[in-house]
């Protein structure tokens, strides 16, 4: 047999049975194996409630997202009609920014939700294995002298054994991805903190290194072609500025004054 | 002979499948030797869907022990190198 199976396969077999070497104990396989069998199945459930916590956490920032997408749509929209060019072209290159960042978290929440079907599946495996283990156990002890039986339900009890290293490593991948998704979901909490998705209100003085890489990295021909969008939308093209700027620029200027007053202010609270 | 997928399921394997499953391996463990991530990937991927298509799957509640273990479907190339130049997936 080992003349069929590649170096690849060998290598992880080698080490798997190494693993249930050092944790069989031959003078209490019986007793240790099913009580080890149980502690396992017990971390598998809390290993799927701390995915579960973490695809909600993901799910909440998720929302939050949306929200901001829509509330800077808006303040695009109003800086625009204001006649407030840069003030709608830096609210829509935050949108850009919010917009790329719920892709990734739609691609993290859908990962998420994978590993916690995965895990589910192993959970059921596990428990399969188990349950068999514990009545072969009973038929075999029923059968056969103790010496004999200590034998046949060790080698049952390493078919159990390899199920348990492999449900470990599924749900050891599986933390370890969730782990690498909540160090980005804070991380990108402290961009909003920082300011990045913050009021309009705030942009100017508040504006710091992290504001201006992000404003570099968003696609500014996107944020061009919706903002020329959005001008087409509000009838207020190039050929339109002008008459804006006579008409009924008063409410416009208005709050685009208000707005505008947010940076100086800014500081001094 | 049977193969398990780690972290998927155990499967029966017939002993000319098993030879084809071994080249692969070995083809799979070269191409990470050379440091060549396409061509790992490439034929993992040709490994793991080799057994899945070509092996048995075994009932949940069996209590077989694998012959051979091949590393989980999602294993990343510098993880499968680290395997053989450290303590890669499973330490020991």
């Amino acid at each position: 047999m080992p003349g069929l199976s590649g170096r690849m396969s060998t290598v992880i077999k080698a080490k798997i049975s190494k693993l249930l070497d050092r944790a069989e104990d031959p003078g209490e396989t019986l007793e240790y194996s099913y009580q080890k069998q149980i502690e396992l199945l017990q971390n598998v459930k809390k290993g799927i409630a701390d995915v579960v916590t973490s695809k909600k956490r993901l799910q909440l920032q998720e929302q939050k997202l949306r929200d901001q997408v829509v509330k800077l749509d808006t303040q695009a929209r109003q800086a625009l009609a204001a006649g407030n060019e840069d003030l709608a072209r830096t609210a829509l290159e935050r949108k850009n920014v919010a917009q790329t960042e719920l892709q990734s978290l739609d691609t993290q929440i859908g990962q998420l939700a994978q590993q916690q079907d995965q895990l589910t599946a192993s959970e059921q495996k596990l428990r399969a294995k188990i349950e068999q283990f514990r009545s072969r156990k009973e038929v075999i002890k029923a059968q056969y002298s103790a010496a004999e039986a200590q034998v046949r339900i060790s080698e049952a009890a390493t078919g159990v054994g390899e199920e348990m290293a492999d449900v470990g490593l599924a749900m050891q991948r599986a933390l370890d991805k969730t782990e690498n998704m909540k160090a980005r979901a804070d991380a990108v909490q402290e961009l909003e903190a920082a300011g990045t998705f913050q009021d309009l209100t705030q942009i100017g003085a508040g504006e710091d290194d992290i504001d201006r890489q992000l404003k570099q990295l968003s696609s500014s021909s996107e944020v061009e072609s919706e903002l020329a969008k959005m001008k087409a939308e509000l009838g207020t093209g190039p050929g339109a500025a002008g008459e804006l700027g006579a008409g009924d620029a008063p409410a416009g200027r208005a709050a685009a004054a208000e707005q505008q007053a947010g940076p100086s202010q800014g500081p001094a609270q | 002979m049977i193969v398990r997928i780690a972290t998927e399921a155990q499967y029966e394997l017939t002993e000319s499948d098993a030879e084809v499953l071994g080249k692969l391996d070995n083809q799979a463990v070269a191409a990470c030797e050379a440091g060549d991530e396409e061509q790992f990937n490439e034929t993992f991927k040709e490994l793991i869907e080799f057994v899945r298509g070509n092996g048995q799957m075994l009932p949940e509640d069996t209590l077989e022990s694998s012959d051979v273990i091949v590393p989980p479907p999602d294993v990343s190339f510098q993880e499968a190198r680290a395997e053989f130049t450290g303590e890669g997936l499973i330490p020991g």
